[in-house]
């Protein structure tokens, strides 16, 4: 086997090793465990990153074997694939650090950083997948192994929290699973292709590839949180801080729309896919769900379940890029993946730093907590900013993307969606950052800890930190070489022009 | 002999091998009733070998006997009452199920003249009423033997009340015996003698087993009995095999008959596995009952999480062994438009996670204030780890497994030339 080849094995094999390994250190073992969480990070990081240039310059990385007859266990690394494995190598080494410092003194570690290395592995197969069989194994390990991070605490609330997120997870995989057994059996074994299969299939077979595609979405729907798919996404908020983070910038909910962009552009087409009209519909499923996360959004006084249903609304950000016909509305949908993703983390690495540091779990607690705490607050009033779509930050970059996509493919309606979400995301975000920096500090902090002279742990402070600088550069540097948006825009070239 | 059982040979070696050494550990040697484990553990075994290696009707009668009444004594050690009432009622629905099956190898002997299955296969042409009869009334007596719903309730007391490693053996491979008989019976003589209601009929009693046992072994107190009662529900899919092939085309019977053998490889490891580790749990907590785990998940996680692997298979969730069995049925149900069986397998499997992950609720509970909890030696908690594992890489290796091993049956060559 060439090295090229050994590539993505080796990517998957970083964290899947270090699980194996933090499993079965003794649980007082914390030097070790950080070193081994660190080690594999950065591994896995230089693996993705010499994939991804291999990829730049034309290369495929790929690899498989017969599991079962007539099923084979492909990976494979394409452009897209890098896009997700590039976002949860870089997000992993944060979150790891970030949880390292949180977790401290706490019960159960390494249970935990076995899960969460296991919970990347997940992702990084997700990411490398080569067609539907192999991308439902990881899938369905991913929620496996996330499980037990939900419910980590171990109290009443997290366990209801973890049997509900169950209920939603499993029940979309069968439905999942439905799918791609029926259009196995319906047309063989599908690699992922940029251009789809379908644009010469038979007629007669029209039907039944409609209703699988509704199968296919339904399930990944779930955990990408489509409306009304999506209850399970603010429940689980009662886990640690880092797990929401990765739950909602990278694994779970990526995971869902990374399946979809699969299904829509790899497996049916998406010229196919229009020409059955199943774009409309999903694009308004998408746009509704965009507008309904807002909405319930702005009703939310826990800070985490605000950002929860923020997720639940920029998820399908990609959703409806993937939707709207054409190269802009594709590049739009794919580079919110990304920004939506170090955005994100960075918001709930604040809210964890918050509750963290000064016990805070509610907004109108958070009165004058910049003075306490400027460095997480400007972190946070970025990150915000960033979602709402100021200029020139990252999430105004996938905006206009996404506004020009929308124009491009006649579908106007789409940029009011976009404006009234705009103005909805001012709507719950800007409430905190006044609170933040304007109002004065109501009453003593619920249950402050200090850390000499740094406002809260510095594992804690440096990686939302770095993620909002992340935040600031892709939108600065959009049109840079290498930047998330000249990445998508390599796919989407890919994907138009075979 | 063939690849079939050449495969189950193995398997057995597998499983008996790692419940004996656990049962070395396992089983206080002071007891008086100790000696005699030993002995019918070894009958057993042999008596399974007889069964796999069988080529005759009646060989395979002799093999299931011996089987059967190995089981009832190992159910019966300790000899406390509860012990004692489960195996009676286990023996006799062992000997029903066996003058039942007995009654139909008389009826095809006095048709046929011979005992030899290969024999009779060739000598039927076409379907004779006699025949029939003897067909049915040895598939409902090997049923009732492998405890296919509505004839099940023999096997959750017994497979509850008896010791850990004497439950794995018993759920992991003494079912499936009667169940291997079964299945040779149906694919060398069903397509003649079988009819479409009896294929049909034997599979939607198979869709209740899997639905009552999974829906049971939600309700159980007991950590035992709700493993006992997920068998139940596992070896309803087995039964998925008579409809699937049925009057259905060569590679898609083919299909369903590799789906099933997975199914009871996977099944005999992971469940081999469940067992053992719950009697872990049960020794570290020192009660049986499910809600007496809170806490385990800190002190135990070893045990918990071979658990937990084992029930990964048992869901059918990639990449297990059960994974790949689901997988194939699946096919096979689509291909033979079959699709009352899909919604069976999908449901089935997430029954399963309901009763898998209520352990799992119960044990990282954190709210019980006990903290006293023994400790097993390593040997206990290494086996059923390595089983679960077995099960779990299954899955991975299913499509060298099975043209290795020549899998299943004798098929036509061309048949599988066409199935890579």
């Amino acid at each position: 086997m060439t090295f090229a080849a050994m590539l993505p094995i080796l990517a998957l094999l970083s964290s899947l090793l270090a699980a194996m390994i933090i499993f079965a250190l003794p649980e007082t073992s914390h030097r070790a465990r950080t070193i081994i969480n660190l080690l594999a990070a950065l591994l896995k990081l230089l693996f993705v990153v010499i994939m991804t240039w291999g990829v730049f310059r034309g290369m495929t990385f790929s690899v498989g074997f017969t599991m079962l007859p007539g099923a084979t266990f492909l990976l494979r690394a394409d452009a897209l694939a890098m896009l997700f494995a590039g976002l949860s190598a870089l997000l992993w080494l944060f979150t790891t650090v970030y949880a390292v410092g949180y977790l401290e003194d706490s019960p159960n570690r390494s249970r935990f950083f076995g899960f969460f290395s296991l919970c990347v592995a997940s992702t990084m197969g997700i990411a490398l997948a080569g067609n539907l069989f192999t991308f439902f194994l990881f899938y369905e390990m991913l929620t496996l192994s996330t499980y037990p991070l939900v419910v980590h605490r171990g109290t009443a609330k997290s366990l209801r929290a973890g049997s509900n997120y169950l209920c939603y997870t499993l029940g979309g995989g069968a439905v999942l699973l439905l799918g791609i057994a029926w259009l196995h059996g319906l047309m063989g074994e599908l690699p992922f292709r940029e251009t789809g299969h379908f644009q010469d299939s038979d007629p007669a077979t029209h039907l039944s590839l409609t209703i699988i595609f509704v199968l296919l979405i339904a399930g990944l729907g779930v955990k990408a949180a489509l409306f009304p798919l999506h209850g399970w996404l603010p429940r689980a908020m009662v886990a640690p801080a880092p797990v929401s983070a990765l739950l909602h910038a990278v694994a779970v909910v990526k995971a869902g729309a990374f399946g979809i962009v699969r299904v829509v552009y790899d497996i049916y087409g998406i010229e196919f896919s229009a020409v059955l009209g199943l774009l409309q519909p999903l694009a308004w499923l998408a746009a509704f769900t965009i507008l309904y996360g807002s909405l319930r959004a702005l009703y939310q006084s826990d800070l985490k379940r605000r950002l929860a249903f923020s997720t639940v609304s920029q998820v399908s950000y990609i959703i409806l890029g993937t939707t709207l016909f054409g190269p802009l509305g594709t590049v739009g949908g794919l580079v919110h993946l990304l920004h939506q993703g170090i955005m994100k983390i960075t918001l709930f690495f604040c809210a964890g730093n918050y509750a963290e540091t000064l016990g805070v779990h509610r907004i109108d607690e958070l009165d004058g907590a910049g003075a306490r705490m400027p460095a997480t607050s400007v972190a946070f009033t970025l990150a915000a900013l960033g979602m709402i779509g100021l200029p020139p930050l990252a999430g105004f970059i996938t905006k206009w993307t996404l506004g020009l996509g929308a124009l491009a493919a006649n579908m106007e309606w789409a940029i009011v969606v976009l404006l009234l979400s705009s103005l909805l995301n001012a709507g719950y975000f800007l409430p905190i950052v006044y609170r933040l920096w304007f109002r004065p500090q109501r009453m003593a902090w619920p249950r402050e800890r200090r850390w000499g002279r740094l406002e809260t742990h510095p594992w804690l402070l440096w990686p939302p930190l770095i993620t909002v600088t992340l935040t600031v550069l892709v939108g600065l540097l959009a049109a840079a070489p290498g930047s998330p948006l000249s990445w998508a825009r390599l796919v989407a070239v890919r994907m138009y022009l075979p | 002999m063939d690849g079939l059982a050449v495969t189950f040979v193995l398997l057995t070696a597998t499983v008996a091998t790692a419940c004996g050494l656990h049962a070395g550990v396992y089983l206080d040697a002071a007891r008086p009733w100790q000696r005699y484990f030993w002995p019918l553990f070894w009958f057993l075994w042999a008596g399974l070998n007889g069964v796999w290696l069988g080529a005759d009707l009646f060989n395979l009668y002799v093999g299931l006997e011996l089987t059967s009444l190995a089981a009832v004594g190992l159910v019966a050690l300790g000899g406390r009452a509860p012990a004692l009432r489960a195996s009676l009622r286990y023996l006799l629905a062992a000997l029903l199920g066996s003058l039942l099956y007995l009654l139909g190898v008389a009826l095809l002997y006095g048709q046929f003249g011979t005992l030899s299955l290969a024999d009779i296969a060739a000598l039927v042409q076409g379907p004779l009423p006699g025949a029939g009869l003897a067909l049915l009334l040895m598939v409902l007596g090997l049923a009732l033997k492998t405890a296919l719903f509505p004839l099940h309730g023999w096997l959750p007391p017994a497979h509850g009340v008896a010791k850990s490693p004497v439950s794995a053996l018993l759920s992991a491979l003494v079912v499936k015996a009667s169940f291997y008989v079964a299945a040779r019976l149906w694919l060398d003589l069903g397509a003649e003698l079988g009819s479409l209601a009896l294929a049909q009929a034997v599979g939607a009693a198979g869709a209740t087993a899997v639905m009552v046992g999974s829906w049971q072994a939600q309700r159980q107190q007991q950590l035992k009995q709700v493993v006992a009662w997920s068998s139940i529900a596992q070896i309803g899919y087995l039964f998925l095999l008579f409809p699937l092939t049925f009057e259905v085309a060569a590679p898609v019977s083919l299909q369903a008959q590799q789906g099933i053998t997975l199914q009871v490889i996977s099944h005999a490891l992971a469940k081999a596995a469940m067992f053992l580790a719950a009697g872990n749990l049960i020794l570290a907590v020192r009660s049986r009952r499910v809600d007496a785990l809170s806490g385990v998940s800190r002190f135990l996680p070893f045990s918990l999480f071979s658990f937990g692997l084992a029930g990964v298979s048992l869901m059918g969730l990639p990449p297990s062994g059960g994974f790949a069995a689901k997988w194939l049925l699946l096919q096979a149900s689509l291909a033979s438009g079959q699709w009352w069986w899909v919604v069976v397998l999908l449901l089935g499997g997430l029954l399963a996670a309901g009763y898998v992950f209520r352990i799992y609720r119960a044990s990282f509970q954190e709210a019980g204030d006990n903290d006293d909890f023994y400790h097993p030696p390593r040997t206990l908690e290494a086996i059923p780890m390595i089983l679960a594992l077995l099960a779990l890489g299954l899955g991975l290796v299913a499509a060298p497994v099975l043209s290795i091993m020549a899998l299943p049956f004798d098929a036509v060559p061309a048949v599988l030339e066409s199935v890579p």
